[in-house]
């Protein structure tokens, strides 16, 4: 038992430490005091609320949300804005809809049950008021780079003159922290950028803690959930395994042999 | 046991029994002589039988909601793990549970070659074992396809490509694959039927595997042949099933905290970048799983070459029970063969490592001499070790540890060390 207990967990560590070794990076990333890590991690519901606002005053004209609705913001396990406040953020944005009972397309204020409105009506339109880049929809994007929040927190904050002998092209910008250190975005965050509503200060750290966070919403709106659930999914399997223990050796001393 | 002159109790159900024999083979499940020094590696066959009907379950749910199109699959992912009810915990669960599959069935092939569970006469246990095996590949590889991310993309990419090595109608049998000159939607949805159909395969395999094991009964952890019942086997029901839904538990508990704790980890974060033909990432890698066997495609400068030896690394397996010599079948009582275990384990772990590194320099050259070793590990080693060794004397059975067999017989163990094997 004690022994099969030993190998199985060797091999848990194997596994874990195989991952842990390929997912380092050349430059040590940035992190800060994340609230969303470890097995009871939830969601700043006020970071969130102005990680939503950085998003839309500075990140919004060039990134889309194409998997976010406006009825999200109001979710439980998310910003948490009461259904006012997002039906009234939702109205300030216009929607391409139709065609109405004459054929036509026409726009409308935004509802709950909306997409977020996309900054381009597409690809081409974004890259060539981009210079030929395309901004990645941030839907998910915290996920699908390694490294996650600490990845994109230190890009936001890694910008800085480029090394000496280092050429770079018209619109390109140095990047401590991006792939390659050649980014095309032009670092988006300065202090005092944003107003908060709440006074916290908008510092550039601030500002990148919070748009993170916010991302972070977006690639797992379940986040919280799936912590919640996990606890008392793995409290319950190891009480039921006590008990199953015990069965089993109940059931094992009917003969002389141990289990 | 009374297996075959069972009679149910009930008139109702010595009627039907007659017509349809369901409760005799039943019957036959629940009393089902095991040798009873089974260890907890052996609890892993029953491990295998729930990982294959969660991903059923778990598949069948994703499938209610999943879009099979090149435009629509990634977006309709988004929609699993966003609006559908739960959907993000059947998501993870299916995902993870390919992981946990994967763990679990190499314990289980490794125990195998421990024990010596593969030879006479358990031959034909052993190679439905390998064919399931092959189809879990090809049904992984094709489930990792369906989420449409640039991983799907571009390892089903790599893998087909392997088919135009064939020589004269290779290009023909890839095109024929793809559906056209590239993987594009008629490939998505391909896979996506296959990958459908081959978990029902599997569990076909899988009656089969079951019903092999159950004509000589299982392999016990010091490998001699047992009398059945006799005062070496327990009954399959409750001893056998307590402990293996035991070691369940145990197995749900890591399989939880991936699931819950780290759904990505065992993932590609590029595979939540939406498919791009026109972006290759930087570095194409398969799930962790296929690592080794990626390892020594790599290995091998020439293409059609290196899908030769990848497939005759797993194709070795099934000719195991005539390449090991030895006719006894515990590893506790092959203190050579021992070694040589241990180090094909760590051999395979070396190639998985090396098979997620890029192909060059130092990495390249441990990936070719680990591929030299795991052959040789079969076609040399195997064959010679049965040959020279000199193995230790077995006991006569499982209760006594009474030594036969042998004329240089050691002073017997005691009890306490035979039970703990």
């Amino acid at each position: 038992m004690l022994k099969f207990v030993k190998y199985f967990s060797l091999i848990f560590f194997l596994i874990s430490g195989n991952i842990v070794s390929s997912a380092e990076n050349a430059e040590k990333l940035l992190t800060t005091d994340w609230t969303f890590k470890g097995p009871f991690g939830k969601f700043d519901r006020a970071s969130l609320q102005r990680g939503y606002q950085v998003y839309q005053e500075v990140c919004a004209s060039c990134h889309s949300l194409k998997y976010m609705s406006y009825r999200n913001l109001s979710e439980e396990g998310g910003p948490e804005f009461s259904v006012q406040e997002a039906k009234a953020i939702a109205a300030n944005f216009e929607i391409l809809d139709g065609p109405n009972p004459e054929g036509e397309m026409f726009t409308r204020p935004a509802r709950l049950s909306d997409k977020f409105a996309m900054p381009y009506a597409n690809e081409e339109e974004a890259k060539s008021a981009n210079g030929g880049a395309y901004p990645p929809d941030m839907s998910v994007l915290v996920k699908a780079r390694k490294g996650g929040a600490d990845y994109v927190y230190s890009v936001l904050l890694g910008y800085e003159d480029p090394p000496v002998g280092m050429k770079l092209d018209d619109g390109v910008h140095y990047n401590k922290y991006m792939y390659g250190n050649k980014i095309k975005m032009p670092a988006p965050l300065s202090e005092g950028l944003v107003e908060y509503a709440d006074g916290t200060s908008a510092t550039e750290q601030q500002m990148a803690k919070d748009v993170v966070s916010f991302l972070m919403w977006t690639a797992e709106p379940h986040l919280e959930q799936r912590h919640k659930i996990g606890f008392r999914a793995i409290v319950y399997l190891i009480i039921l395994s006590i008990l199953v223990y015990f069965s089993m050796k109940k059931i094992w001393s009917r003969i002389e042999t141990e289990v | 046991m009374s297996e075959h002159n069972y009679q149910p109790k009930s008139k109702f159900g010595k009627w039907f029994n007659d017509r349809l024999p369901l409760l005799t083979l039943a019957n036959h499940l629940t009393d089902y002589p095991t040798p009873k020094n089974l260890n907890y590696w052996w609890t892993f066959g029953g491990i295998l039988t729930f990982c294959l009907i969660t991903q059923i379950i778990t598949g069948l749910v994703l499938a209610m909601h999943y879009i099979a199109h090149a435009d629509l699959a990634f977006s309709s992912v988004e929609h699993i793990m966003r609006d559908v009810n739960y959907g993000w915990l059947i998501r993870y669960i299916h995902a993870n549970g390919a992981s946990m599959f994967f763990l679990a069935v190499y314990i289980h092939i490794f125990r195998s070659l421990f024990y010596g569970s593969y030879k006479s006469p358990r031959e034909i246990i052993w190679i439905l074992g390998i064919m399931i095996y092959l189809l879990m590949m090809a049904a992984a590889f094709m489930g990792y396809v369906l989420p449409w991310g640039q991983m799907s993309f571009w390892g089903a990419t790599v893998i087909t490509n392997l088919f135009s090595a064939i020589p004269l109608v290779g290009e023909s049998i890839t095109t024929w694959l793809w559906g056209g000159y590239s993987v594009d939607n008629p490939t998505l949805t391909r896979f996506f039927t296959l990958h459908y159909l081959i978990p029902f395969l599997i569990l076909g395999l899988v009656v089969l595997h079951i019903w092999a094991l159950h004509v000589p009964g299982n392999n016990n952890p010091i490998g001699i042949d047992i009398k059945k019942p006799s005062k070496d086997t327990v009954s399959f029901h409750p001893y056998i099933v307590v402990k293996d839904l035991f070691a369940l538990l145990l197995f749900l508990i890591l399989f939880a905290f991936f699931v819950f704790y780290s759904p990505n980890v065992l993932g590609h974060a590029d595979n939540y970048i939406e498919a791009n033909p026109l972006v290759t990432p930087a570095h194409i890698v398969p799930e962790w799983y296929l690592l080794p066997f990626y390892a020594i495609l790599r290995s091998i400068p020439d293409k059609l070459m290196g899908v030769i030896a990848m497939l005759s690394a797993i194709l070795i397996l099934a000719a195991l029970p005539w390449l090991d010599t030895s006719k006894i079948r515990s590893a506790v009582f092959r203190p050579l063969y021992k070694q040589f275990y241990w180090i094909l384990v760590l051999d395979v772990l070396i190639l998985g490592y090396v098979g997620a590194m890029p192909a060059e320099g130092l990495y390249l050259l441990i990936a070719r001499i680990g591929t030299a070793y795991y052959f040789a590990h079969f076609l040399i080693i195997l064959p010679i070790l049965g040959k020279v060794e000199k193995t230790l004397p077995l006991p006569m059975s499982i209760s006594e540890p009474i030594l036969g067999g042998s004329l240089n017989a050691e002073p017997a163990r005691s009890k306490e060390n035979y039970q703990k094997l």
